[in-house]
């Protein structure tokens, strides 16, 4: 497993658990346990929740502000399914870090940014093949965006950009 | 027209050497084939039968002239020296060289031209109606809300990996030329009973392909401003919900059928009133930018008729006929559109050489204020000609084989490229739509039978229309022959319907005659002024299946 955000390669803090084992600091559990392991959580201790993206943002709305993470998984690279879900628990207030965790392809990379995600957790395979550089290429190839509401780091939107040159007086009305 | 700015301009750029480092890293083994056949999709290119295939989005139809001598051009330099236009109103090349895709979309971004979106599991290339701007029964353009949706739709973070392709079609006139039902979303620009302001009425779930469905009302009334947060709630729930199990139930039409229209509305509208629209929707004033570039052309006070055109047609029956059957009811006093017929008879429905679009770009720009449409049924249009120029515009047509007059008659033919080019076909349909072209080509036997389309696709995908044809034809592969189903009844208008079976599966050789049959009843049958379709919903199917059978006798 490879894992990176936006700076590029880092360190996994997180253990995942398939039973309600909380003995680390950082504890990425499943759905159906989530409500016990934040029972059972000790002080100073992050609890992660990793999700299907057959679940919806409105399963984890309760749990919003005890949890540090929410992982996403992509069955496949062109399932897009997750990105609604990011978008979804970012619009409902989720502060926390997100994950993608899944086969996707660097140049999903912006798309899935865009939609909430700060990190991306890659399978061995496609991370052999898609080395760290490409990721960070990908962020940036595309410099503009149309939507709005889309924005994360070095991409300008349009439309915002579009909106100042008009009170500014320069708009290029025509 | 609308004009790029800067940044459109950037995009467009970015985007072709986004694709060619996805195929660099394909070639260098970063991606895998599974990996950058989606990419490759998105971009257009399409593997075909003999060779790549290209696909250039034509936004909601509209072209100008400048950007027609590039696809000459392209044409001549990177492909075989004509194009086809397609029923969702994009230029496809058929004979493309991957070496030299990302050469052909610089060209196009040079005249603000792309490929983006025209294939792959993600928003499509905006249609709509070919006479926006110009027809009589307009309510308002609907080509400022195609550009402002082409923007937004174009690379959306969120909807570029959705269950499957997702078409969207506009338009703000009365009656329906932009087959708004076989969309995935259509909006139609509608009036508030009430309050007289102009809103939109959002349809959805339509599509052909293997399971027809015509698009629901979703939103009887939608304020303007709110569109864009509209479809954002829309495409949301599609993405959350529809199918991904099985690739021919991934279509947001299953998910509508499937859960009913009240149920999927009740979860649209939730997501909808759940999103901070200020911070999604584009602005009033980003609105009105775009629709200035609508604005109607520098028009002259011209008087209604024109006597030039009214005598050079006494002098030219051919002409009179031209007129006749290719020229539409324009907006504006002395001005008409006038549809160029890429149907000539025995040719192939859509194919314009790469001559003949230089031809039509000067007409554009000498004619019709620089500016062209595409339409659904693969012809063209020069949407601001004064009647005074018609006959002049007829005889440079002429000259270049583009003066058929057949607009909407039984040889203005639609069909898909079938097994000629089709990977996916089952039958090829352009020899079809030859025969038929030859069959009905004398221009008095056509007169005579008036107003009727026929459309051909080869195979269960539909690309030709042929469950909205009032005469649909469907090319299906039986014990290894071609066999062709017949439907009628079909119409894409607001009276939209799906046409319905005359019968078993007929080779190709009978076909002309079995079409024969169904016309001769129309004409037996028919009331004063009534047209095919008219009769054929007083009639019904019976007789025409009753004449059918007598040559499906034959074949069995
Ligand atoms: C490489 C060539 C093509 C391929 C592989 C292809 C593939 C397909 C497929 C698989 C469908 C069915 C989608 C579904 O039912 O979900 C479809 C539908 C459609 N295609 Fe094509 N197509 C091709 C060329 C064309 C052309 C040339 C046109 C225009 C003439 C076109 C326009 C359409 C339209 C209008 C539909 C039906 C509307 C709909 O339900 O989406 N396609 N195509
Ligand atoms: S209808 Fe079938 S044969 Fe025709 S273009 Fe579409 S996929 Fe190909």
């Amino acid at each position: 497993m490879l894992l990176l955000d936006r700076e590029g390669a880092k360190a996994d803090v997180w253990t995942r658990v398939e039973t309600l084992d909380l003995t680390a600091d950082n504890v990425i559990v499943a759905l159906a346990q989530l409500r016990d392991a934040l029972a059972a959580r000790r002080p100073g201790q992050h609890i992660g929740a990793a999700i299907d993206n057959t679940e919806r943002a409105a399963a984890l709305e309760p749990f919003f502000r005890e949890l540090a993470l929410i992982v996403i998984a992509f069955p496949t690279g062109y399932n897009g399914r997750g990105l609604s879900i990011a978008r979804q628990l970012r619009e409902r207030g989720f502060v926390g870090a997100l994950r993608a965790s899944g086969p996707l392809v660097s140049d999903q990379f912006p798309h899935a940014l865009a939609c909430g995600f700060d990190e991306i957790e890659l399978p061995d395979d496609s991370a052999k093949r898609q080395p760290v550089e490409q990721w960070l290429d990908a962020a940036q190839r595309i410099s503009v965006t149309y939507q709005r509401g889309y924005s994360y780091g070095a991409v300008t939107n349009i439309l915002e950009q579009r909106r100042a040159a008009r009170l500014a007086g320069v708009g290029n009305n025509v | 027209m609308y004009r790029y700015d800067e940044f459109d301009e950037r995009l467009v750029r970015e985007r072709v050497a986004q694709f060619a480092s996805q195929v660099a890293r394909r070639i260098d083994g970063s991606l895998t084939d599974a990996e950058f056949l989606p990419l490759r999709l998105k971009n257009g290119l399409y593997l075909q039968l003999h060779s790549y295939m290209l696909r250039i989005a034509i936004p909601y139809g509209t072209l100008h002239a400048r950007q027609l001598r590039q696809l000459a051009r392209i044409a001549d330099e990177y492909d075989r020296g004509y194009g086809h236009f397609t029923t969702r109103t994009n230029l496809q090349f058929n004979w493309s060289k991957l070496k030299d895709v990302p050469t052909v979309l610089g060209l196009l971004a040079d005249v603000e031209m792309h490929c983006i979106q025209t294939s792959g599991n993600c928003i499509r290339n905006v249609t709509a109606d070919q006479f926006a701007g110009v027809a009589y029964d307009e309510i308002e353009d609907p080509r400022p809300i195609a550009e402002l949706i082409r923007q937004w739709s174009t690379l959306h973070p969120e909807f570029e990996w959705l269950g499957r392709k997702f078409k969207i079609a506009v338009s703000g006139a009365t009656h329906d030329r932009a087959v708004v039902k076989s969309h995935d979303l259509g909006v139609r620009i509608v009036r508030d009973a009430k309050s007289g302001a102009a809103g939109y009425e959002i349809l959805v779930g339509g599509g052909l392909g293997r399971t027809p469905l015509a698009a629901q009302v979703l939103r009887e009334f939608l304020p303007r401003e709110d569109l864009l947060a509209y479809l954002e709630a829309t495409l949301r729930v599609y993405n959350l919900d529809g199918r991904r199990d099985n690739k021919y139930k991934a279509r947001i039409k299953i998910l509508v059928h499937e859960i009913g229209i009240e149920a999927f509305r009740a979860l649209v509208e939730e997501e909808f009133a759940r999103i901070d629209k200020a911070r999604v929707n584009a602005d009033p004033q980003e609105q009105a930018r775009i629709a200035a570039y609508f604005a109607p052309p520098a028009y002259q006070d011209l008087p209604e008729v024109s006597r030039k055109l009214e005598e050079a047609q006494i002098r030219d029956p051919e002409l009179a006929r031209f007129v006749e059957h290719n020229l539409f009811r324009h907006k504006r006093r002395g001005y008409t559109a006038v549809t160029i017929s890429l149907k000539p008879i025995g040719g192939t429905p859509g194919d314009m050489s790469s001559e003949q679009m230089r031809v039509v770009a000067d007409l554009a720009e000498k004619y019709s204020f620089d500016e062209l449409r595409v339409t659904h049924a693969q012809n063209l249009v020069l949407p601001y000609v004064r009647l005074d120029d018609v006959a002049e515009v007829y005889a440079a047509l002429k000259a270049h084989d583009l003066a058929t007059a057949n607009v909407g008659q039984i040889t203005d033919i639609i069909a898909c490229p079938g097994l000629d080019y089709c990977s996916l076909a089952t039958a090829r349909s352009i020899p079809i739509a030859q025969a038929l072209s030859k069959h009905f080509a004398d221009p008095e036997k056509q007169k005579e039978i008036g107003e009727v389309s026929i459309k051909i696709s080869g195979c269960i995908n539909a690309c030709g229309h042929h469950h909205v044809g009032n005469i649909g034809i469907l090319g299906l592969e039986k014990k290894g022959v071609e066999s062709y189903q017949i439907t009628i009844g079909g119409d894409p208008s607001e009276t939209y319907a799906l046409g319905e079976l005359l019968g078993p599966g007929l080779p190709a050789e009978y076909v002309p005659e079995a079409i024969d049959k169904v016309i001769a009843v129309y004409l037996a049958e028919r009331q004063q002024g009534e047209t095919f379709i008219e009769a054929y919903r007083r009639l019904g199917l019976d007789p025409f299946k009753a004449a059918f059978k007598e040559i499906a006798d034959v074949v069995a």
